[in-house]
């Protein structure tokens, strides 16, 4: 009897988390959707965004948001990888043991101190040492590929120590060193775990909102380097929310409806290349 | 005499509308009413000023906001003068220039003015910081100083006053304008046309890059809605206003 209250009861949660997916999918789609048809998709994706004047276009955001994905992936792949392999292979016991929870714990920083950090460390020595105002694609990416370093790490370390140790012993076997059993076998063999963190981090990217609206600058205009100043999608949706009302609020939710299905594609390419593994 | 006990009460407590300007520090007052009054509720909502003043005349809200001066008909409304906010142009602290004309402003916001060197300063990009799009000061600068021209793309965006004084306190490149109240010791407030907004600049009209913050009702005010204006301009509505950065009624002399 116990049993089954209990079951029900894990079962009405379980579909209240996702009906609550439902509704927010709902909410963002019907606040957003009719602001694109009313105003054509070729509006929606051209340059200028100025919706008080009544233009919405995404495009420059769009490409903000890519650039510092890009960046964040520049900075996180190879410094996550590389630790993921010190720690799954090379490294000893002890180590795994202390590295690993402290790399995990860079996950529970919350992205307003992340932020801060930016603003009072990295934004200066830019400005003073690079030039430009500071506030800059280089700035977020750096941040940002901070930021993924922990689920690039524990994906891909998971996905290597996850590789037979057979294939090791056998690779040991025909004569080949430690560096290329990794680089020819253990890294092919861990492929999709190690994609899949890459892909995941990236939605991690994209979505991020508080750290890179104090660090990007969000100027609107497309950044011609590294230096200059960037806007992304979310750094729009959270900045303009608090005063926008009418067609301005609905092009916000628009934004979000257009981020929702990129970071919806991500996971399930993600999920997709881990599933073919098993 | 004060509506202490017997207020007809409505359900829905007070509605208040228009201005997004005078939204955040109205709601800061709101807040500390209904503190002292649990009984009354109050509803603030944005819209802008000219949705508020429409607003007022429709009575789908009981007090209206506006932080512009009303004009031609709208004229019929009771007016509650309750603060004048004045913009700033700051720069940081170390910046050698004191003023600027309006026409340089322009040119800087425009994106036409790059560098210092050309307004007289020290070589160096200008690093303009403007508010987000929908924001009532970037309204207020928009009204006040741009005119026809618009606000460059290439312009730095942060979303308050706050985090616009701290990128200028921070970066000797930066100029922005924030509520003249809120400027500190680190950054400095520049002359407009030779008049540096100081409180005296700013009574005189000297400076006149201000705005008046408005309280407007259709009808002589009563009950609840009496008793929150009288409120605002208490000592203690007054006194929360002018924390926030505003210049107060009370400054102003006139009630």
């Amino acid at each position: 009897m116990k049993d089954k209250i209990a079951e029900k009861l894990l079962l009405f949660i379980a579909f209240s988390a996702i009906g609550s997916l439902l509704l927010i999918t709902f909410f963002i789609f019907q606040q957003g959707i009719p602001l694109i048809f009313k105003i054509g998709l070729g509006n929606f994706f051209s340059m200028h965004w100025s919706p008080t004047r009544g233009q919405f276009g995404i495009l420059s955001m769009i490409i903000g948001s890519l650039m510092v994905t890009v960046g964040a992936l520049i900075v996180g792949i190879p410094f996550g990888l590389a630790c993921a392999i010190y720690l799954a292979e090379f490294s000893s016991k002890m180590v795994q043991k202390t590295l690993k929870p402290i790399i995990e714990l860079l996950a529970g920083i919350p992205s307003v101190v992340y932020g801060f950090i930016g603003i009072v460390i990295l934004v200066p020595f830019i400005r003073i040492h690079f030039g430009g105002p500071g506030f800059s694609v280089l700035a977020s990416s750096i941040i940002l590929g901070i930021m993924i370093l922990p689920t690039i790490v524990s994906i891909s370390y998971d996905s290597l120590i996850a590789v037979p140790n057979t294939y090791r012993e056998g690779s040991y076997a025909l004569g080949a060193t430690k560096w290329q059993t990794v680089v020819k076998l253990l890294i092919p063999a861990a492929r999709s775990g190690i994609v899949a963190g890459i892909i995941l981090g990236m939605g991690r990217a994209i979505g991020e909102t508080m750290a890179v609206i104090m660090i990007a600058g969000n100027a609107l205009k497309i950044p011609h380097s590294m230096l200059d100043s960037v806007r992304t999608l979310t750094s729009t949706i959270a900045l303009e929310l608090g005063y926008a009302t009418g067609d301005h609020r609905a092009a916000l939710f628009a934004c979000g409806a257009f981020l929702f299905i990129i970071i919806i594609t991500l996971n399930i390419i993600a999920i997709r290349i881990t599933g073919r593994r098993e | 005499m004060l509506f202490l006990t017997t207020c007809s009460q409505r359900k829905d407590g007070i509605i208040i509308a228009g201005s997004t300007s005078v939204l955040p520090f109205i709601e800061r007052v709101a807040e500390r009413f209904t503190e002292e009054n649990p009984s009354i509720q109050v509803n603030i909502q944005g819209g802008g000023s000219t949705a508020g003043i429409q607003a007022t005349f429709n009575e789908t809200c009981h007090i209206g906001t506006s932080s512009r001066n009303l004009t031609g008909d709208e004229k019929e409304l009771r007016e509650f003068l309750v603060a004048v906010d004045g913009l700033a142009i700051i720069v940081h602290k170390d910046n050698p220039i004191d003023g600027l004309t309006i026409e340089q402003i322009q040119g800087i916001f425009a994106g036409t003015h790059k560098d210092w060197s050309e307004l007289g300063g020290e070589s160096g990009e200008i690093i303009p910081v403007t508010r987000e799009e929908g924001s009532g000061t970037r309204g207020a600068f928009e009204d006040m100083i741009m005119g026809e021209h618009v606000i460059s793309d290439a312009c730095l965006v942060q979303d308050s006053n706050g985090a616009v004084r701290e990128i200028i306190a921070t970066t000797p490149q930066g100029i922005g304008y924030i509520s003249v109240g809120l400027v500190d010791e680190r950054e400095k407030a520049l002359a407009i046309d030779g008049n540096k907004p100081t409180l005296a600049n700013l009574l005189s009209c000297r400076y006149n890059f201000t705005r008046p913050f408005l309280l407007l009702l259709l009808e002589e005010p009563t009950g609840e809605v009496k008793k929150f204006i009288e409120f605002v301009l208490s000592e203690k509505g007054q006194d929360i206003l002018k924390s926030d950065g505003l210049i107060s009624a009370t400054e102003i002399g006139k009630y």
